[in-house]
This record gives C-alpha cells, sequence and structure tokens, in this order.
C-alpha cells in the first residue's frame, strides 16, 4: 500500500489515484477533465518517482522536472508531492564576477553557496531583499562547471536592475531561488533542427541551451538569431561567431532592425529574417525569448510555419 | 471497437491537435476569441475537445461546457462560429485521411454539445 505526502501530511491512497486521494481527504487540487488530457492537475514530485503513464502527454522538459498528471497517477510506491507552483526554495550565492557585456547588459557570474541543480536556459529568482525579486535567465552550463552566468538587461525604473548595475561587485552575497522554466534542451533527437530567436538579453537561455545541445552531440541544425535596434546591443558576437567556426551544424545571425547593417548583420527585425531564411519549421523545435511582443508573435508565426505547439517552448522576459 | 480507437486514439488526437488549432487561428470568422489566450494552454484545451470528439476518456458535463463558454458567449459567440469550428473538425480528420463514417461520427459527438457551448 503506497503513501502520498503532501503539505507535510501522509495520506493513504489504496486503488485511487494521486488526485482522488487527495481531494477525498479535503485537500483542494486544481483538476478539470479527470482523464489525462487537459493537464489542469499538473503536480510534481519531490520524493520517489511516478509510474510513466502518469507523465503520458505531457511535454519532454515537463516530464525532465519530474511532473505528472494526478488523475492518471497510481503510484507503486510512497511519493511525496507538491503543485507545481509551490514556491521555489531560496540559496545564498556569492559573486564572483561582474562585467558589462555591453553598455544595458551586465553579465554577473554567481557560485551558489550548496549544490544547484539546473537546466542550461532555466531562470532563477533574484532578490533585492524579501519581496522584491525578478526573474534572469541562467546563459551557463552545468555541464561545463561553469559559474551562474546571468545576463541582466537595464530597465529603465527597474528597481533590481538598477540597484545591480549601481552596487554589484565581486565578493558580494546575493539571494537566489531555485531553478524553473521549461525552455531548456532535452536530448534524445539529436538529428531535430532547431530555431532560435532572442531579442535583448532573451539572449541568455539561448546561449546556453545552444552550448547545452552541442555538448549533448546535436547533430541537427542550430539556427540562433539575435536583434537589436542597432549594432550596439549585441553582446556575446565574438563568443557565438567562434561557435559557428567550430559547428557547422551552429549558425548565428545579428540582426538590425533599424539604422545601418554593417557586413556579417542581417537588416530587418530579426523574426522577419529568421522565418525568410526558413519558411516551413515542419519538425523544428524552436526557443523564443524576450521581448514579449515578439515572443507571442514568433509563437504564432512558427506554429503557423508548420511547428508544432509541442515543440515551441518560450519564455517573455 | 470504439470509435476513439477506430480513429487511431491519443496518437490520432496529437496528429491532429496541431492542424486543427492551426486552422482555427488562421480563421478570420473566430481567431478574435483566441487573442491574448496563452496559446500552450490552449492547445491543451484543444486536445480535451478533440479527445471527447473522437470519442475518447473524457469528463466534461454540459455545466462545465456552459461555464467555459459563458465569457465567449457574453462577446458575441454564436451559431455561426461553432459551425465554423465544426467546419475545421471535419477538414482536420479528412486531411489526416479518416474514413467518412467515422467523422461523422465524431461530428455528431461534438455537435451534440452545441446547446451547452453557446449557452441556450
Amino acid at each position: 500500500m503506497s503513501k502520498v505526502v503532501y503539505g507535510g501530511q501522509s495520506y493513504e491512497c489504496g486503488e485511487s489515484s494521486v488526485l482522488d486521494c487527495l481531494t477525498a481527504h479535503g485537500v483542494a487540487i486544481p483538476s478539470s477533465c479527470r482523464s489525462g488530457v487537459c493537464q489542469t492537475c499538473l503536480m510534481r514530485v519531490v520524493e520517489g518517482e511516478v509510474p510513466d503513464k502518469a507523465k503520458a502527454g505531457l511535454k519532454p522538459t515537463f516530464a525532465a522536472q519530474n511532473y505528472f498528471l494526478a488523475c492518471s497517477c497510481y503510484p507503486e510506491k510512497n511519493i511525496e508531492v507538491v503543485l507545481p507552483d509551490a514556491g521555489l526554495g531560496k540559496l545564498d550565492a556569492q559573486v564572483t564576477g561582474v562585467e558589462y557585456l555591453n553598455a544595458d547588459i551586465l553579465g554577473i557570474r554567481l557560485n551558489p553557496s550548496r549544490p544547484f541543480e539546473y537546466k542550461a536556459g532555466q531562470f532563477i529568482n533574484l532578490f533585492k531583499d524579501a519581496t522584491t525579486a525578478r526573474c534572469y535567465s541562467l546563459a551557463s552550463v552545468p555541464a561545463l562547471g561553469e559559474a551562474l552566468f546571468l545576463n541582466v538587461r537595464k530597465v529603465p525604473g527597474g528597481l533590481v536592475s538598477a540597484w545591480l548595475f549601481a552596487d554589484l561587485k565581486a565578493g558580494d552575497t546575493l539571494t537566489i531561488s531555485e531553478a524553473a522554466g521549461e525552455c531548456f534542451y532535452v536530448s534524445g533527437q539529436p538529428e531535430q533542427n532547431i530555431l532560435l530567436i532572442a531579442t535583448g538579453s532573451g539572449l541568455a537561455p539561448l546561449y546556453g541551451i545552444i552550448r547545452d545541445a552541442l555538448l549533448h552531440g546535436h547533430t541537427g541544425r542550430l539556427s540562433l538569431y539575435h536583434g537589436s535596434y542597432n549594432a550596439d546591443g549585441f553582446y556575446l558576437v565574438e563568443e557565438l561567431r567562434k561557435l559557428a567556426r567550430e559547428y557547422p551544424n551552429f549558425t548565428y545571425m545579428p540582426c538590425i532592425s533599424d539604422g545601418e547593417v554593417p557586413a556579417g548583420y542581417a537588416g530587418g527585425m530579426v523574426l522577419d529574417v529568421a522565418l525568410a531564411d526558413h519558411p516551413d519549421l515542419s519538425g523544428w523545435r524552436v526557443f523564443l525569448c524576450g521581448n514579449p511582443n515578439m515572443v507571442n508573435a514568433a509563437k504564432q508565426q512558427t506554429f503557423f510555419a508548420g511547428a508544432s505547439m509541442r515543440d515551441i517552448f518560450a519564455d517573455p522576459f | 471497437m470504439s470509435l476513439y480507437n477506430e480513429i487511431g486514439g491519443e496518437g490520432a488526437v496529437n496528429a491532429a491537435v496541431d492542424i486543427f488549432y492551426r486552422k482555427v487561428l488562421k480563421d478570420d470568422r473566430i481567431k478574435r476569441f483566441f487573442d491574448g489566450v496563452d496559446m500552450n494552454k490552449q492547445a491543451a484545451k484543444q486536445k480535451a475537445f478533440l479527445t471527447m470528439a473522437f470519442g475518447g476518456p473524457h469528463n466534461y458535463s454540459g455545466a462545465d461546457m456552459r461555464k467555459g463558454h459563458a465569457h465567449l458567449v457574453a462577446q458575441g459567440l454564436n451559431d455561426s462560429h461553432f459551425d465554423a469550428v465544426m467546419e475545421h473538425l471535419g477538414a482536420t480528420l479528412a486531411e489526416l485521411k479518416v474514413p467518412g463514417h467515422l467523422i461523422a461520427q465524431a461530428a455528431a459527438i461534438a455537435e451534440s454539445t452545441r446547446k451547452d457551448v453557446l449557452g441556450k
């Protein structure tokens, strides 16, 4: 007889699903279709394992983070579960480096105070104080043993970014959250082509994802487009050009939407340039990060161009 | 054999959801009802709808259907919009080469929700 632990309480599951077991005991878990389709009853297992059937139909990035559907989960062993938005744990991290990546984007490197699990492209919350935090994506790759690497854009009037730009120096201690988000590389289809589109500091997760994919031996195309108003808005340009020389399946195209277009750059809105180069995205995986208007338009346009909804991953910041 | 299994079960739903949702979003008659809606969440709902229409497992009651669409009815959702969705359902299944008699069964299931969806 397996037990389900939720919110510090232990419940006997018997023959019922996790959803039925918890709701029968008066625990409120959001649910709708109760047949493994609508994904309203999404939960995360934090201790133990759930049967594969409880993950049927989930995006691979969700399954990889131990999410499952409570209505389809008949546990075979004891498990501890939480709701997906249960607060992320917090920890301290020491700043090991601060550098300007361009005039508006600060590169921050952090060394977490305890073992820190994440996937390149996921985000953390960075706390200015107990109640003020902002999400920043991780541009570093865990398997490379790098310090956590954040790209922070100076937001006009932004509480957290202004504080970081004004004060931060190596040796400082910051409070961050555990990593979350579903914008990351999942191995298993090394030949699948991947389109990546970013504006501004939306490049950060993509820089992590690309290097993670190459490290995993990805053989399909990795086609990166980075958009900015003018040439001053780009960063990590040399690193990306070097990567493109080393890996023939990786291409990098910085796109300038406004103003002069030097050699080696494309002129036009980043989404338009990317779609002109790749009008048919059937079978492609797509990563979109940056300005919310670009991301929302790109979700629809790449879907219309043939990418499956299941293969489109986006962070609107 | 049940309709759901005859059509091809979850594999058929997965194949149909992108085709169906693309048709719906591109349709000038109805796309405004999807403005500002999170596409991933919406795709999951489309999948639930197709599962039901294919005779698959679901637990939606008429009351759920009414509640879920009431805000759209307030925005003018009517029979013409329901017809447009029915059209896309049929076209999607035809594109997937589902035999006509099975398409008719799926259409009948979807049609049975009309009154609840439109709050009549």
